[in-house]
């Protein structure tokens, strides 16, 4: 049994014999931020790059996203990997619309954040104006050791999420700028 | 895009059981309801199921709209378009050197080919001569990127198959031929190593080492991946008999590169039409009979190894002299020599702001890149930007065949014929 | 072996005042068809006893906006495996007369490639089974490589042309 496997840390608490009382804040971010269920959009090259991350020199799977899940009402987070064309863009909303709540979402590469270097007729500049972005992942496109650390931004922002952030006027209201009711 | 065998069994699975269904209902042979009218009348009715675009095992973003009955697809159509960047636009907006930067972005799997493919184009338009020794060290870095492109392809098509190893054990390697691209130029897929007129940098010994190293070690990977799919009884059930097409259809259709060859034609533009002197090695070129799944599978993984005896050939008949071409109005000069010298300076100031001095005329330059003939149709007009640049792009032209290749097959044989086609997003779309 | 002289001999005999312009920059013949024997003469070169020139290999538009009368250029690549010869046909179209016949009914491969000129030039391909843009969406009102047409999105407002150069 190898004792270099690191376990994630409990949150602070009141410990007792028998007992542990922290918050529910703390607990279900932990748990989320630990098992983030990712969903590869990937269009172009920047996917290329996703699948190293992927693969067994990078391994993604470290981070609790083990599963990269391609149906979106089973994902947490929703990484748009490479440029969205114009005729892309309705579907990366349908995409992000179908998602259950708690959602999150990394806007990876130039591409994706900004149009990149397609400032073009056909290419959407940025995804931000469909979607709201959590992380941008800059790079063009990103090496693998970038997209992890977008990753764990995402991590550090699902730990620290309020339960009731979901709910509020604040993010119905951020919603509502993107049109989404 | 990149499926999980989990998810991809799994959405199978369910497919399976909604098409039973549906076909129980079709012919009515169970559970045929009374109306007031009488007993409901059952017509043999297609499905229309809608594939991507962002199925998973669409690799990129396509969308299929199959008619099925039942598991069978009876017609099939594409849209395509979904990451159109506007390519030849941006070309005509760009001086030649900036144009790099597009070629990386087409066939994202094997960049340099493409990238270099631009430089001959440019340097077939200026007439300037490469050195051998440049045209060598393209030569390898365009056949490391063969491997990787066959890597990619065949490490997915098992994916589809529901072999997942074999896509973790050829990523490994792929990292390898990342670090030798990095070597060379900094960056790991957008690997602008070429200049018009020769190389940037010349191979620094621990690119050399790097290389030697790949040589020595990825065959025993190869062999593996091969011992683990090449008579595996599963795959072969998979994909033998799967999606052929003949030669003449393949023909028809504009097919080149490792799926017209597969189909049995020889045609392959390094030998036909040989450029950046791969007249001088010696490779065979491997050619299938039925032009099915399988033997697209077979062409890729012995193209393989014919790319390695070509790098293998390429390192050790390496020869000396000058990596760039003496063309100074074309070739930016080394940095320290702006410092110093004042025509270098002038030199650089002009090429940097895309001012050479192209001849007017037309161009159409071919190489064989991972899919097929990749070529370039170049208009100048002796302006700083191409007047007009077309792209031939392999995926563009044979992806049209998809519907006639899938038609008759099942659901699961589609996914794996799009995948063996190793169509690329965004050579398809440009 | 295919010489550039032979070639042209034997198209300038066969189909005379309507195969003008011939050329051969790096050495690929290159010619200009009228459109009305555009189709013949891709047969002719397919079925032809030696030439076989029966590949297509690429199909493109170009945009020439300041030559009255030609203002349109569909360019055709054909290929001999065989005799590993390229030929390189032109058709120039008036921008009021827009019209060219399909090659569809020769090559397959010519369908989406016809689509894309379409797409990308509005030059409409008679005959063509599916005459529809292709990589642009349906809804677009222009054809976005002519010369006339911006390159940029219109929408961004951070890139100030001065800076930019856009």
């Amino acid at each position: 049994m190898s004792t270099s496997v690191k376990m994630v840390e409990a949150p602070p608490s009141y410990d007792g014999a028998g007992f542990s009382a922290t918050s529910f804040d703390k607990v279900i971010g932990m748990a989320r931020a630990n098992s983030l269920w990712p969903l590869p959009f990937a269009t172009s090259c920047c996917g290329i790059e996703f699948m190293a991350t992927m693969g067994s020199h990078y391994d993604f799977a470290r981070f609790g996203s083990e599963r990269p899940s391609f149906s979106p009402r089973q994902a947490d987070l929703l990484m748009v990997m490479g440029t969205i064309a114009k005729k892309m863009a309705p579907i990366v909303k349908q995409v992000y619309l179908q998602m259950a709540e708690p959602r999150w979402v990394i806007a990876m590469g130039a591409c994706a954040s900004s149009g990149g270097i397609f400032d073009t007729y056909s290419v959407l500049q940025g995804i931000d104006r469909i979607i709201p972005v959590d992380v941008y992942i800059p790079g063009c496109p990103p090496r693998p050791e970038q997209v992890i650390d977008g990753l764990m931004q995402i991590q550090e922002l699902a730990r620290n999420e309020s339960l009731r952030r979901r709910n509020t006027d604040e993010y119905s209201l951020l919603l509502n700028s993107y049109g989404i009711e | 895009m990149y499926a999980l065998t989990l998810s991809l069994f799994h959405s199978f699975t369910l497919w399976k059981m909604v098409t039973e269904d549906l076909s129980i209902d079709a012919v009515g042979a169970r559970n045929t309801p009374a109306t007031p009218e009488g007993p409901v009348q059952y017509v043999n009715e297609l499905t229309t199921l809608n594939l991507g675009p962002t199925h998973p095992a669409t690799h990129g973003i396509f969308q299929n709209i199959l008619q099925m009955d039942g598991e069978k697809i009876v017609s099939g159509e594409q849209t395509i378009g979904y990451i159109h960047r506007a390519f030849e636009k941006i070309s005509e907006r760009r001086p030649f050197y900036q144009i790099k930067t597009l070629t990386d972005r087409m066939n994202y799997c094997s960049s340099p080919i493409n990238n270099f493919g631009w430089d001959m184009t440019v340097e077939k338009l200026l007439g300037v001569e490469v050195p051998k020794r440049a045209q060598y060290i393209r030569v390898i870095m365009m056949e490391l990127a063969r491997i990787s492109d066959h890597l990619i392809c065949n490490g997915i098509l098992g994916v589809d198959a529901g072999a997942f190893t074999g896509f973790l054990y050829l990523f490994q390697q792929r990292e390898e031929i990342y670090e030798i691209y990095e070597e060379m130029c900094g960056a790991r897929l957008t690997t602008n190593m070429g200049r018009v007129g020769g190389m940037e940098r010349d191979l620094s010994p621990e690119a050399l080492r790097k290389i030697r190293k790949f040589i020595k070690t990825f065959p025993v990977v190869m062999r593996e991946f091969e011992a683990l799919f090449n008579r595996n009884r599963i795959f072969m059930d998979r994909v033998v008999d799967v999606g052929a097409i003949s030669a003449e259809r393949a023909l028809n259709y504009g097919f080149t590169g490792p799926n017209l060859r597969a189909a049995g034609v020889d045609y392959d533009v390094r030998v036909m039409n040989p450029y950046s002197s791969y007249e001088d090695f010696e490779f065979d070129i491997p050619v299938g009979q039925s032009g099915d799944t399988y033997d697209r599978f077979m062409v890729r993984n012995e193209e393989i190894w014919q790319s390695l005896r070509i790098v293998e050939q390429a390192l050790e008949n390496l020869p000396e002299g000058p990596y760039y071409a003496d063309a100074p109005e074309y070739y930016l000069p080394p940095k320290q020599e702006v410092y110093k010298n004042m025509e270098a300076l002038i030199y650089h100031f002009k090429i940097v702001m895309g001012e050479i001095d192209a001849p007017v005329g037309e161009v159409y330059h071919a190489v064989e890149g991972g899919n097929g003939e990749l070529g370039f149709y170049l208009i100048s007009d002796g302006g700083r930007a191409p007047y007009r640049l077309h792209f031939r792009r392999p995926c563009f032209i044979y992806y049209q065949a998809f519907p006639e290749m899938c038609k008759g097959t099942t659901l699961s044989d589609a996914i794996v014929i799009m995948s063996s086609l190793n169509v690329i997003a965004g050579e398809l779309d440009a | 072996m295919l010489t550039n002289e032979a070639v042209a001999q034997d198209i300038i005999q066969q189909f005379g005042s309507d195969v003008s312009e011939f050329d051969d920059p790096f050495g690929l013949l290159t010619l200009t068809v009228s459109r009305e024997k555009l189709i013949p003469l891709l047969q002719y070169l397919k079925d032809h006893k030696t030439f076989q020139i029966s590949f297509l290999t690429d199909l493109t538009g170009v945009h020439f906006p300041d030559s009255p009368g030609r203002e349109f250029c569909v360019v055709y690549h054909a290929h001999s495996l065989i005799n590993n010869y390229r030929i390189r046909l032109k058709v120039f179209l008036a921008e009021n007369d827009i019209h060219i016949p399909t090659a569809t009914i020769l090559y397959e491969s010519a369908n989406w490639m016809e689509r894309e000129t379409f797409d990308f030039f509005g030059i409409l391909f008679d005959g063509h089974p599916k005459l529809q843009r292709i990589l642009n969406m349906e809804e677009m009102d222009y054809f976005p490589m002519r010369k006339q047409y911006p390159l940029e999105d219109g929408t961004r407002e951070d890139k100030i042309d001065a800076l930019f150069g856009r």
